[in-house]
């Protein structure tokens, strides 16, 4: 098993040469996770901190499995993006239910603290980022986030404000309304704090009072003001539905963003 | 080390021999990419086959001349979903490889936009692997790989690289995009071969 002191995310840009393999993420595996608290994050989601034994550490970013076992054997696995990074046991997920789901209605429900959960992972290796410390990348970080999309991007938004990286970060947030932020106070209090965080948010269904513009989606004017300019050469972090993440995606390579700049994670389907 | 989730009942038991372990059944048709989905004109596409004694290449109108397969089959995706008979169009590797010799053992898939994926040649010959461009009777969404994607079926689905471009053969095996991010460098979901 790597030390997770030694945990590391890929470089930008697409890899292609044989360094790739040598990069010292976190090797994945199975675990017992217990819960050691719930919270109702928002109507519709809870987050959930797990104690997991053995866990390697994690970069910002990545995902985890999640395996459920009924009485008769019966398994259900999902993958969930986890809001936490860097070293140690303690794991943080936000899990949104779906209407139709199986898993995620159980996770947001039903689970309370001491149950114990199998997970698989750190995984992914690609949608992650580290402090430019250690990547040596200093170019400034967009992210972009619709509805639950925020997990892996709060983890990266956190992990920049614990080393007070000085890289600019900007956070556009599509969400239904105030009620459905996700991380609210934390990521008040990372806008707030000394590693610069812009926080966008915009709101699709209700706003808060006084705010300035209707609800409404984002649009490609929208976007080509509350992101960074194509010009700064922004590495760019997309995650949300697929519907959203292609919108996104083509505008901001309409906008002039390079492609290869730009990481994209999509939730959906099951 | 399996144990039981407390008060984890599941959805259903209709439990379909088709599914590899760890996979759901789905009917939408989620998508699994890592960046923006490239704009490829099919006026300016190309597929070419790199070999240690040199290139074959076909445009758009060659390649959808050549032998088209019907192609129904199940697919299963990394992130634990799967689709059963899904119907495709497209030209079978055997078709492409059918005038070409060499001694590489392994193919190195390139798809515009630059990603890559690994395959040992004998997983696509005999009628395991095509090149896809239609999907459920219609041209292959952009979204989902078009206007052509590898199409692999009996590995986990990001094997059946999307925007596919070209084949590179190889002598050794080498881990490509995906499997150099994390995922396994077979992925026969049958047995699980998800990530290292």
């Amino acid at each position: 098993m790597s030390d997770p002191s030694t945990a590391q995310a890929p470089a930008a840009g697409l890899p292609g040469g044989a360094d790739a393999a040598l990069r010292a993420v976190p090797r994945s595996g199975w675990h017992v996770a217990t819960v050691a608290a719930t919270h109702r994050e928002t109507p519709n989601a809870t987050r959930l901190e797990l104690e997991v034994d053995g866990w390697p550490g994690n970069a910002a970013g990545q995902h985890l499995d999640v395996r459920l076992t009924a009485p008769d054997g019966y398994t259900a696995t999902r993958s969930y993006s986890i809001a936490s990074s860097g070293p140690g046991t303690r794991v943080t997920l936000a899990v949104d239910k779906l209407p139709d789901g199986e898993v995620s209605p159980y996770l947001v429900d039903e689970v309370r603290a001491g149950d114990m959960l199998e997970v698989h992972g750190p995984l992914g290796a690609f949608f992650v980022w580290s402090p430019a410390a250690e990547s040596g990348d200093a170019r400034p970080v967009q992210l972009i986030a619709g509805g639950s999309g925020v997990v892996p991007l709060f983890a990266m938004a956190h992990a920049h404000g614990q080393v007070d990286d000085p890289t600019p970060f900007r956070l556009l947030y599509s969400v239904r309304t105030p009620d459905d932020v996700y991380f609210a106070d934390e990521l008040r209090a990372l806008a707030e704090a000394s590693a610069p965080l812009r926080l966008d948010l915009v709101y699709t269904r209700r706003t808060p009072d006084g705010w300035p513009t209707p609800a409404g989606r984002i649009t490609r004017e929208l976007l080509e003001h509350a992101v960074i300019p194509a010009t700064d050469r922004p590495r760019v972090y997309v995650c949300g539905s697929t519907g959203f993440v292609e919108l996104v995606a083509d505008w901001l390579v309409g906008l002039g963003h390079d492609p290869r700049s730009i990481r994209t994670e999509r939730y959906g389907g099951t | 080390m399996s144990f039981i989730s407390r008060g984890f009942s599941g959805r259903s038991r209709e439990r379909d021999d088709r599914l590899p372990p760890g996979q759901t059944l789905v009917h939408d048709f989620p998508v699994l990419s890592a960046g923006p989905t490239p704009d490829i004109d099919t006026a300016d596409w190309e597929f070419t086959i790199r070999t240690e004694s040199g290139v074959h290449r076909w445009n758009w109108d060659e390649f959808t001349s050549l032998k088209i397969d019907d192609v129904d089959t199940d697919i299963h995706c990394v992130t634990h979903w799967s689709k059963l008979g899904t119907k495709w169009r497209g030209v079978s590797l055997d078709t492409l490889f059918e005038d070409i010799e060499t001694e590489q053992d392994y193919v190195m898939a390139h798809s515009y936009g630059g990603y890559t994926t690994n395959v040992p040649l004998d997983e696509l010959l005999d009628g395991k692997a095509w090149v896809a461009f239609e999907y459920d009777g219609e041209p292959l969404d952009p979204e989902h790989g078009g206007p052509a994607r590898l199409l692999v079926p009996h590995l986990y689905f990001w094997k059946s690289a999307k925007w596919v471009r070209g084949l590179e053969m190889m002598d050794q095996d080498e881990p490509g995009f995906w499997e150099q991010n994390g995922y396994h460098i077979h992925g026969d979901p049958w047995k699980e071969e998800r990530y290292w």
